[in-house]
């Protein structure tokens, strides 16, 4: 169960830097925890993190093994025009979640 | 001269058998101890982890399962009418058992008993998904346990356990939750072991985590041997904390460091 949790002002003044924050799900394993039979537990990561503001990107991060579970990310941008900020996440294992919401810029 | 002596000294030892106790003056939240960064985490709802299952909870919430085909919503309703203050009067008295049961129990007694399916693992992200959504539906309500002639010998076989030596350390809670508070325990604080906001996420666990879970880390750290998941011994513990911490604001899901 993938979920994740956006938090965008619904409304702003154009011009206005706006603070954008995101949280989603996701175990983080860096692939160099061993198990309790010392098998080598496999990486499981989310690799990129891309924000887009009306299809122009934003945001970009990369993201390595040694970032905490449930990935905790905060910007700020510039409220530019009404539309959608949309967000993916991609990672190991085909992971791949893609989240929008809605902006009115006045 | 004797005589005064001898009355000093029953007068300091039964002052130092309450010098444990808190006043409940002086409890203070788990939250009080933390940074201000991690409290800034607990209260902002897009930054607290602890949201995400809660709202996995509220999908499970809906979701019919078991042979009876049937969801929580189905009998339950509106979760945030009629969950409302659940958690904060957890464990309670379960009848059929004869004793009290854990929230984690209840939603278990519930799957099994009503929706005919099989009760769900501890610390499974399903069962602490539905935890933290119901917990969730009391935060900012006072801790309430009903204690009465049912519940009392439990209540006291927990406060039993809370002042009992135990583990290759020979340590008791109380010597640290009653007695250390607020002292440093290599570079954390030591709580008072109020547990007001559980299921909570732990940074440490990088993970959401029932009471009970926290409860065998410190038997653990006690090197005493832990008592299984949903133990009646760890229900007992459980009990008697919630009942300590009576009145206090409920706050699920927390973050702790």
């Amino acid at each position: 169960m993938a979920s994740a949790l956006i938090n965008v002002p619904a409304r702003a003044r154009r011009g206005e830097v706006i603070e954008v924050k995101t949280l989603i799900s996701h175990p983080m394993e860096t692939g160099f925890r061993r198990s309790q039979l010392g098998a080598l537990i496999p990486r499981d990561i989310i690799r990129l993190f891309v924000c887009t503001y009306n299809g122009t990107e934003v945001f970009r991060a990369e993201l390595h093994p040694a970032i905490a579970a449930n990935p905790f990310i905060v910007f700020s941008t510039v409220a530019t025009e009404s539309g959608t900020i949309a967000f993916r996440w991609t990672g190991d294992n085909g992971f791949s979640v893609a989240e929008s919401v809605t902006i009115a810029v006045d | 001269m004797r005589r005064l002596c001898a009355a000093a000294g029953a007068i300091a030892v039964a002052a130092s058998a309450f010098a444990g106790e808190i006043p409940h003056s002086e409890r203070r939240s788990g939250y009080d101890f933390m940074s201000r960064e991690t409290r800034a985490m607990q209260d902002d709802d897009s930054a607290n982890p602890g949201l995400l299952w809660v709202l996995d909870g509220e999908g499970l919430w809906h979701r019919k399962t078991g042979t009876a085909s049937r969801s929580c919503a189905d009998c339950h309703g509106d979760a945030r009418a009629s969950m409302k203050g659940v958690a904060a009067r957890h464990p309670s008295f379960d009848a059929a058992q004869g004793r009290p049961v854990s929230l984690e129990q209840r939603i278990n007694v519930c799957r099994i008993n009503q929706q005919k399916a099989p009760p769900l693992a501890w610390e499974s992200r399903d069962l602490l998904a539905l935890t933290a959504y119901v917990a969730r539906q009391s935060r900012g309500l006072p801790i309430d346990l009903a204690i009465d002639q049912r519940t009392r010998p439990f209540l006291d076989a927990g406060r039993a356990a809370f002042h009992r030596r135990q583990g290759q350390l020979n340590l008791a809670c109380s010597q640290c939750h009653d007695d250390n508070w607020g002292r440093r325990l290599a570079g954390n604080i030591v709580p008072q072991a109020h547990p007001t906001g559980y299921p909570l996420y732990r940074l440490e666990w990088q993970s959401l985590g029932s009471l009970q879970r926290r409860l065998r880390n410190c038997l653990v750290g006690m090197r005493a041997e832990a008592h299984e998941y949903g133990a009646p011994e760890l229900v007992d513990l459980e009990l008697f904390l919630m009942w300590r911490a009576g009145g206090m604001t409920f706050e699920a899901p927390a973050v702790r460091p």
